[in-house]
């Protein structure tokens, strides 16, 4: 594993979106990740107040009409090397808003995920367990 | 010749106060955690932190480029000279020069301004909002800091050498150890944690309402020069404060004792309070504060 790769991933900054359509109890269990209990700064992933800073754009909520140009826009203006993780049911195949007329189509045909987490909503273990297994995979381990 | 650019470059300069101010930051997440009754981040991650950065693309907004990439090394570069400065001078007081104080108090205002450079020239509305607040920061704080170093002058028979502060210190004791001194020592926490950007007053990057501010339009290796400038500062503003007013015994050991201990302080500041808007760091500033300021100076000139 090359340095560059190493640094990446030992400290992933993530910036958090939360893309229209959505109870917002994802976003809860993304904040859990960073109490006491679960502890992500442990592993140098820290939240950021500005897509500038992000390496991980982390998406929850199911996408709708108004949201989808500026989510292309955050993703674009991400700084490279960077990853789209979408985080719940919502996120991954629009959930029980499949048939909105006013979410047009799931996330991952407007930008690339690289990684879906599933669950609604999923819970911080099962947050963690995605993230590790992205790190492995970007790294080029198991 | 080489042995200045030695001292800028390795010594007490450029490399040793980058690890120095990394190590520093990385204090200050590991005791927030604590405090917050986490684990906390390994040693070394602010290296890792930085190193990344420094491998990620930037990202150049419309506006004035050359300025939003020449803003942050301004800063670096001051900085950087502070810390030599002050390191020679505790390696060696003698190698201090005429009127040093004078020129590090000019030297720690360019980062600053580096700061609102560089967020006004990314032309982002929130960057200027931040770029705004950092000003009008700048103007509360440099009052009263700079009353509280007038202080340290007159105690010190009026001198503005930092050299012979650190000896008038060794032989007649800390400026510390009197009532003009304390109130002054005072006053210089609350101004050296806006000049640091520390909790009570981080307007200029408050991420939860203006998204990181000054440094909203920054990405890669700039952002990585302006973390970089803040863990030196988070080095050099303690150990100046350490020399203008507690340098009785500046041995090794007590220094890393005294600087250590002074970070916490200043770590504990910034968890226990809230954040204080705009407009009550500038009243907090230009009255309390100064006026605590002014009663010092007058103190020290009836010698208490």
């Amino acid at each position: 594993m090359n340095l560059k790769l190493k640094a990446l991933t030992k400290s992933l900054w993530v910036f958090h979106l939360c893309i229209g359509g959505s109870c917002n109890n994802c976003d809860i269990e993304i904040l859990d990740l960073l109490t006491p209990r679960y502890d992500v700064e442990r592993f140098g992933i820290m939240l950021v107040g500005s897509i500038r800073h992000a390496d991980v754009l982390l998406i929850t909520g199911s996408l709708s009409r108004k949201a989808a140009p500026r989510a292309k826009r955050l993703y674009e203006q991400m700084p490279k090397p960077g990853v789209v993780v979408a985080v719940g049911s919502c996120a991954l195949g629009r959930g029980i808003f499949k048939d909105g007329y006013n979410t047009p189509c799931p996330l991952d045909e407007l930008i690339p995920v690289d990684l879906y987490i599933p669950g609604c909503p999923p819970k911080p273990e099962a947050i963690i367990d995605g993230i590790v297994k992205l790190i492995k995979k970007v790294s080029g381990g198991e | 010749m080489v042995k200045l650019f030695f001292s800028y470059l390795i010594f007490p300069g450029f490399l040793f106060s980058t690890v120095i101010g990394l190590i520093a930051g990385w204090i200050d997440r590991k005791v927030t955690a604590r405090i917050q009754w986490r684990v906390g981040p390994p040693w070394y991650q602010n290296f890792v932190d930085l190193l990344k950065l420094m491998t990620k693309e930037t990202i150049l907004p419309q506006g004035n480029k050359v300025t939003f990439l020449f803003a942050p090394l301004i800063g670096l570069i001051s900085v950087t000279l502070v810390a030599t400065i002050l390191g020679r001078v505790l390696v060696n007081p003698a190698e201090s020069f005429l009127g040093d104080l004078i020129v590090i108090l000019y030297l720690l205002i360019i980062p600053p301004i580096a700061i609102i450079l560089g967020a006004s020239s990314s032309g982002n509305p929130l960057a200027s909002t931040g770029a705004s607040r950092e000003m009008k920061l700048v103007l509360a704080y440099e009052l009263p800091f700079i009353l509280s170093i007038i202080v340290v002058i007159i105690k010190s028979a009026g001198t503005i050498q930092i050299g012979s502060i650190l000896n008038h210190q060794t032989n007649f004791g800390s400026n510390l150890l009197s009532w003009s001194g304390i109130i002054a020592f005072i006053v210089a926490i609350f101004c050296m944690q806006a000049k640091l950007g520390f909790v009570p007053f981080d307007v200029t990057e408050a991420e939860q309402e203006i998204m990181a501010g000054t440094l909203i339009e920054y990405s890669g290796l700039p952002l990585a020069i302006f973390k970089l400038t803040k863990a030196i500062l988070v080095y050099t503003m303690p150990i100046f404060l350490i020399i203008l007013f507690g340098a009785k015994d500046l041995s090794l050991l007590w220094l890393i004792g005294k600087y250590i201990a002074f970070l916490v302080l200043i770590i504990l500041i910034k968890n226990t309070s809230p954040r204080a808007r705009i407009d009550q760091a500038i009243r907090f500033f230009w009255g309390p504060i100064t006026a605590l300021a002014a009663i010092a100076v007058i103190l020290a000139l009836l010698g208490k």
